[in-house]
């Protein structure tokens, strides 16, 4: 963290935690007796309510988007890049609302908070959680803060699944439904990648079927593992290549198994801190959410017949480089849109970066999704 | 407004679907959706069109018509198709006819003439390949890479059974003159057809 604050941040933020004590019935058929939700908002809520906006985050994310902590913060929050004064999603004129989702483990109740029933942490008895249930948990945030209608609710990766889901389960409660570098439905490739991951987890001798809690102990060589693997399908090889190439650490190859080229150290690097901040049950739960999520299946495999309950207009961005939710998954989307006769802009931003690309703010990305947003804004007067 | 755009807007009725192919900024969507209650989607290319459509509202998707042609749309969607301008820019101008058509029960496309006298004048005088005012670019960097005389195109719809509903035929201040409308592949610079697949 620098000295000062950076003009375009929205400052120093301070998460707020919001107790629901009436139960929510999940789509397993489990209820969550009560739960909490940590939230973080920038911006002023207009007059009529109508200005605000809802991010919803991917995989890892959590409600700090943007912003610090504290002067003693080394990074701002996830996605300070594209929510600021000024930035695509302009904290001068919207209302941004930022939580974890419920399943997380940054404060909102997951599978690491403690279960009532037992007084111990759920662990493995926490509900597996779906995109829908986000969304009607988001919902009832969205009357607690006096929000009928979002101006619009944005989110990329498995943000933008929520973005979608929205759109279809509350259409009369956004105008606009961003969805970025996202996909209708998990491909084979994306939940055997999925599967991966949960079987680092699951077979590392210290996830206890996962009430490692007990144990006072982590399962940090699986979630590394599972981290390692999910970090290469964010990446693309060009980004890859251009990064580390095949650059060693040291001058020689030494004809060992030790990480000697660059790429390996790092990944072992991001895989080591990520297990030290992330709970591994809710990385289980939140890689079944995606594998999960496929709105058509209700409406046999037809994505434009699940669509056609939307009412509000849609904005789909795809990373020409993404092949974890390639450009083509958008365009599923897109097309099943035009074929339900509902407003879509699309646009594929030309980024090397991979599926991290809707993080990194590269200038056509800015462009558009300012455009857009300004748009949004004018549209309820913001 | 520009002319061609006010002679086109005549042509679309309150609350049409509209599909426009190579939509640019998005002036004529955004006027038609103001003015006419229209709906639908312009399909553009150029980055900074993409953005400005959609900061005014208009929806845009970025697709390429050679490469991707029309696929995604369903058949008869669209109670219009337009195309101004773009003809002349695409690979198979013939496909491109017959997709417009699939997808929308009309069309209406414009495109430079290039029999207009200035153009001949201007090669046979000087035997270098002509530039005008429609047509400001060299032959080596232009993007219109199947111009065409309006002979040619009403020559491509009869072998198509494509039914030319209207004509207008204006210079390249999109004027519509006397003399343009007497003997247009000589004085027209610009035409702005309306088409249809010939009824059964």
């Amino acid at each position: 963290m620098p000295d000062s604050l950076p003009a375009d941040s929205v400052g120093i933020v301070t998460p707020q935690s919001y107790h629901f004590d009436t139960p929510i019935e999940l789509a397993c058929g489990q209820t969550l007796e009560s739960y909490d939700l940590v939230v973080e908002t920038y911006g002023e809520l207009n007059d009529d309510a109508s200005n605000a906006v809802l991010i919803c985050h991917a995989l890892s994310g959590h409600h700090h988007a943007a912003g610090y902590h504290s002067m003693e913060d080394r990074k701002p929050g996830w996605w300070d890049s594209c929510i600021g004064p000024g930035k695509p999603i302009d904290t001068d004129r919207f209302f941004v609302v930022s939580l974890n989702n419920l399943g997380g483990c940054h404060g909102s109740t997951g599978p690491n908070s403690l279960n009532p029933a037992t007084n111990k942490p759920y662990g493995p008895d926490f509900p597996v959680i779906t995109v829908g249930d986000w969304v009607k948990s988001q919902s009832l945030l969205a009357d607690r803060l006096g929000i009928q209608c979002w101006a619009a609710v944005v989110g990329g990766s498995l943000g933008g699944m929520q973005a979608l889901q929205w759109s279809l389960d509350y259409p009369d409660r956004l105008r606009h439904s961003v969805v970025i570098a996202s996909t209708p439905r998990l491909t084979a490739q994306n939940i055997a990648f999925n599967e991966v991951a949960r079987q680092a987890i699951t077979s590392d001798r210290e996830f206890h079927d996962g009430r490692y809690y007990d144990f006072n102990i982590v399962p940090r060589r699986g979630l590394m593992l599972a981290r390692m693997v999910g970090h290469i399908t964010y990446l693309s090889d060009a980004s890859m290549g251009e990064k580390f190439g095949r650059e060693l650490r040291e001058e020689a190859y030494k004809f060992g198994y030790d990480a000697e080229f660059q790429v390996e150290s790092y990944l072992r690097y991001q895989g080591e801190r990520f297990s030290e901040s992330f709970d591994a049950n809710t990385y289980l739960l939140m890689t079944r959410a995606l594998d999960y999520f496929d709105p058509a299946y209700d409406h046999g495999g037809d994505l434009s017949r699940a669509i056609a309950r939307a009412s509000c207009e849609f904005l789909v961005l795809s990373f020409s480089t993404d092949w974890r939710f390639a450009p083509e998954r958008s365009e599923e989307l897109v097309n099943a849109m035009i074929s339900a006769r509902k407003k879509v802009s699309y646009a594929e931003i030309d980024a090397p970066w991979g599926h991290d690309a809707f993080l990194i703010p590269t200038p056509r990305y800015t462009d558009v999704f300012t455009a857009y947003m300004d748009r949004v804004a004018r549209e309820v007067g913001a | 407004m520009r002319p061609d755009l006010e002679i086109i807007q005549q042509w679309i009725k309150p609350g049409d679907h509209v599909l426009d192919l190579g939509c640019g900024d998005g002036t004529l969507l955004d006027y038609l959706q103001r003015e006419r209650q229209a709906t639908g989607f312009g399909l553009e290319i150029n980055p900074d069109h993409i953005t400005t459509c959609m900061g005014r509202g208009v929806s845009v998707i970025e697709q390429n018509l050679d490469t991707q042609g029309l696929e995604n749309f369903d058949d008869a969607m669209f109670d219009i198709v337009l195309m101004t301008q773009a003809l002349q820019a695409v690979r198979r101008p013939d496909k491109v006819l017959d997709e417009m058509l699939r997808v929308g029960s009309e069309g209406i496309v414009t495109f430079p003439n290039f029999a207009h006298w200035r153009l001949r004048w201007g090669l046979a005088l000087s035997g270098r390949m002509p530039e005008s005012e429609a047509l400001p670019y060299k032959w080596y960097n232009t993007p219109n890479i199947r111009l065409c005389t309006f002979k040619d195109f009403e020559a491509l719809c009869r072998q198509k059974g494509i039914r030319i509903r209207s004509r207008r035929v204006v210079d390249g201040q999109h004027q519509n003159s006397w003399l343009a409308r007497l003997w247009p592949n000589l004085l027209g610079e610009i035409a702005i057809y309306r088409i249809s697949r010939e009824e059964e």
